[in-house]
């Protein structure tokens, strides 16, 4: 019995995962092309969250889901057109300092729209509950956020992968220099990666209130683990946040089923050794312009 | 643009140099006749939610009394603040005394934050009414008497929810999981309930230790499973408490889920149709007294929804604390002190009335346990809860669910 709890932590971190990773892609991006630390990237999820609630009483919780990241995506065409974009050739502690007070911003913002206390957030009664398929038990709402988080994750790689735009996109993050001799302008790319980064962060924030306490500050808490896992996956490359993303989720659920109390340490501990290992991430690449 | 900011420069300094010139003194003249309270509650983090509720109490309360001309005519002044965690809440509190002349100390709700305040308020010899503080170790080994405890403890919680638990003869013989704050308080609740379960022929056949920082209970929900439990037992505190009960809802698992600890704040936040089971409370808005009503209204008609527990303890203490300073014409601590040991009684929006113990410095006073409404029959979103039976019942004595001597070690130095 003991091997089958064991793996059931297994799949049930490697689902938890994919949530870490619709938040962490969108850093990853954006840092690598931008070169920013988005540090309002948790504001935006938070957003995701509190929209899809709010529009949740008029038009009902599946289009709720899929409208809030919309939403907040077209915010992110405002953010990286009048504020980010002055800060890619900046030093790096603009950037930093820039989208922290944005941060702070939008978290104040959401205290004085939606008050303090959290908000409730509630799903459908016909996704409650759990199924169990073979040995394993599944929460069925997990179930099908993972099923999102595959086919975002497909989207995303099929257009960095097999169209123009991931070309350029893949191309300005080794050699941006490079691209703009080739008379091709990175800005409306970058508008494009910023605004389907902040989407993802807003629809995981939208997937995660019915299971999560919808409070300001709820933006912070998820980015710190998306920092760990961005860290740990290594910046531009794709892969290599995916991985890490689902070793995060299953690291902290083994140790959950061992050792509970070193259970949200352990991630922290997991990103230290691959530091040590491998300073660049797991997949990371040689990037020129942060060498 | 260096112009327009310049132009901003010079209106913002000729502002300043306004404001300095007429702003400051008034400021500095009103200092003389205020009574100034510290007040510390966390506003960030897990509990920063009920937090909230409590400024939005304490506030409302100084309002109200500086709109009726103040303590004797002297307005108070309320300095409040997040108390953010235990050192800062400690550094806040010595600051508040030392520079800012607080006479009275009010507030908090972690355990473990209020334990470093009331160090503070020994030291400097301060009164500070732990407001929303529910570890039986502050009133017990830990007392002092400068330190006075508003919310019910731990163990008056477990003897609430216990007894209602035992009427639905979900005790006796049964097998429970507990899940448990990995702090002061949580090991104090899990000692409480611990030995409610040896009293009541109960077996605790697991009980997990659970992080302050985490939201994610699946993992900790999957074990849960493989125990097999009869009940579950949730001995959580803020923010942790609703993430437990969406989860809990979310996996659908058919054992019951009770809890020794719950503020009606965190049942808000987890929603209509998520939150079952037993749980305790100290006060809940539907009570049927005149005060109680009237400052519900009141605290509506501000804020546009109505009051959670921790507005209501905070809204009371600072209540209490005018009268005592009326009744005492003072605000030095020894008269405080002298007052409040007397065993005063207290309006406290109650079918009895409460007073502070005089060899503990507990508030003594009712609580409840209740169950939850079916979402068909909630009136609106805070229509949630349904109160049980009061405890004690009328007939026993209040102190009758309070630790007697011999179960709480409070011995304080003079």
């Amino acid at each position: 019995m003991q091997i089958v709890f064991l793996l059931e932590q297994v799949v049930n971190g490697l689902v938890l995962g994919g949530y870490y990773l619709l938040i962490a892609l969108g850093l990853s991006l954006i840092f690598s092309v931008g070169g920013v630390v988005n540090l309002a990237h948790g504001a935006f999820y938070a957003l995701g969250a509190y929209i899809s609630v709010q529009l949740t009483g008029y038009i009902g919780f599946g289009p709720a889901v899929v409208i809030s990241p919309f939403l907040v995506a077209l915010l992110g065409i405002l953010f990286e057109r009048y504020l980010l974009r002055r800060f890619y050739a900046a030093d790096p502690i603009l950037g930093l300092l820039v989208t922290f007070g944005l941060a702070m911003i939008v978290e104040q913002m959401i205290r004085i729209i939606w008050g303090a206390p959290p908000i409730s957030a509630i799903m459908p009664q016909a996704l409650k509950g759990s199924i169990i398929i073979g040995d394993f038990l599944f929460s069925q709402y997990r179930l099908i956020l993972l099923a999102v988080v595959v086919l975002v994750l497909l989207g995303l790689w099929l257009l960095l992968h097999k169209t123009s735009f991931g070309r350029v996109v893949r191309a300005g993050i080794q050699r941006p220099d490079m691209v703009a001799v080739l008379g091709i302008r990175l800005q409306p790319y970058m508008t494009t990666i910023v605004m389907l980064g902040v989407g993802m962060a807003a629809l995981g924030g939208a997937l995660f209130a019915p299971i999560t306490v919808v409070h300001p500050a709820m933006g912070a808490d998820v980015l710190i683990v998306a920092f760990v896992v961005v860290v740990i996956g290594g910046l531009g490359s794709f892969w290599g946040v995916v991985i890490a993303a689902l070793l995060v989720g299953v690291v902290r659920g083994v140790t959950i089923h061992f050792l509970p109390a070193a259970g949200e340490a352990s991630i922290y501990i997991l990103m230290f050794l691959v530091l040590i290992i491998r300073p660049r991430g797991l997949l990371g690449e040689r990037i020129e312009k942060f060498e | 643009m260096s112009s327009y900011n310049r132009r901003h420069v010079l209106k913002a300094s000729a502002a300043l140099a306004g404001a300095s010139a007429l702003g400051f003194p008034a400021i500095v003249r009103a200092q003389a006749s205020t009574i100034k309270i510290g007040h510390l509650v966390p506003l960030t983090g897990f509990l920063g939610a009920i937090g909230s509720y409590a400024q939005l109490g304490v506030k409302l309360a100084a309002e109200e009394i500086n709109a009726a001309g103040g303590i004797m005519g002297r307005k108070i002044d309320l300095i409040s603040e997040d108390s953010v965690n235990p050192a800062t809440a400690a550094n806040k509190a010595q600051r508040m005394i030392e520079q800012d002349g607080a006479v009275v100390l009010l507030g908090e709700i972690s355990s473990a934050s209020a334990l470093t305040i009331m160090q503070v308020a020994e030291r400097n010899k301060k009164v500070f009414f732990s407001t929303g503080a529910r570890s039986d170790a502050l009133r017990g080994k830990n007392c002092n008497r400068y330190s006075f405890h508003c919310d019910i403890p731990n163990t008056v919680m477990v003897n609430a929810v216990g007894t209602a638990l035992n009427q639905k003869g979900l005790v006796k013989g049964k097998k429970f999981v507990t899940l448990t704050a990995d702090y002061i308080f949580g090991h104090d609740l899990l000692k409480a309930a611990k030995s409610f379960f040896a009293a009541n022929d109960a077996n605790l056949i697991g009980d997990e230790l659970i992080a302050t920082d985490v939201t994610d209970f699946s993992p900790y929900l999957l074990k849960i499973r493989q125990a097999k439990p009869d009940v579950v037992c949730c001995n959580l505190a803020g923010n942790q408490v609703t993430n437990l009960v969406k989860q809990y809802a979310e996996f659908g698992f058919p054992y019951p889920l009770v809890g020794f600890n719950l503020n009606t704040g965190d049942a808000w936040a987890a929603g209509a149709g998520n939150l079952s089971g037993f749980w305790p409370t100290v006060w809940y808005h539907t009570l049927d007294n005149p005060a109680s009503k009237a400052f519900v209204a009141n605290f509506t008609k501000k804020y546009g929804k109505p009051p959670e527990n921790h507005a209501w303890i905070e809204y009371v203490t600072l209540k209490l604390l005018a009268q005592a300073i009326t009744d005492t014409k003072s605000t030095e601590t020894e008269a405080l002190i002298a007052h409040f040991e007397k065993q005063t009684q207290f309006d406290i929006m109650k079918t009895r009335k409460g007073y502070f113990r005089t060899w503990d410095h507990q508030l003594v006073q009712e609580a409840y346990p209740f169950t939850v409404k079916a979402k068909a029959d909630m009136k609106d979103q805070w229509d949630m809860l349904v109160l049980g039976d009061t405890v004690p019942v009328a007939s026993a004595p209040l102190e009758s669910i309070y630790p007697n001597k011999e179960q709480n070690p409070c011995t304080m130095k003079v």
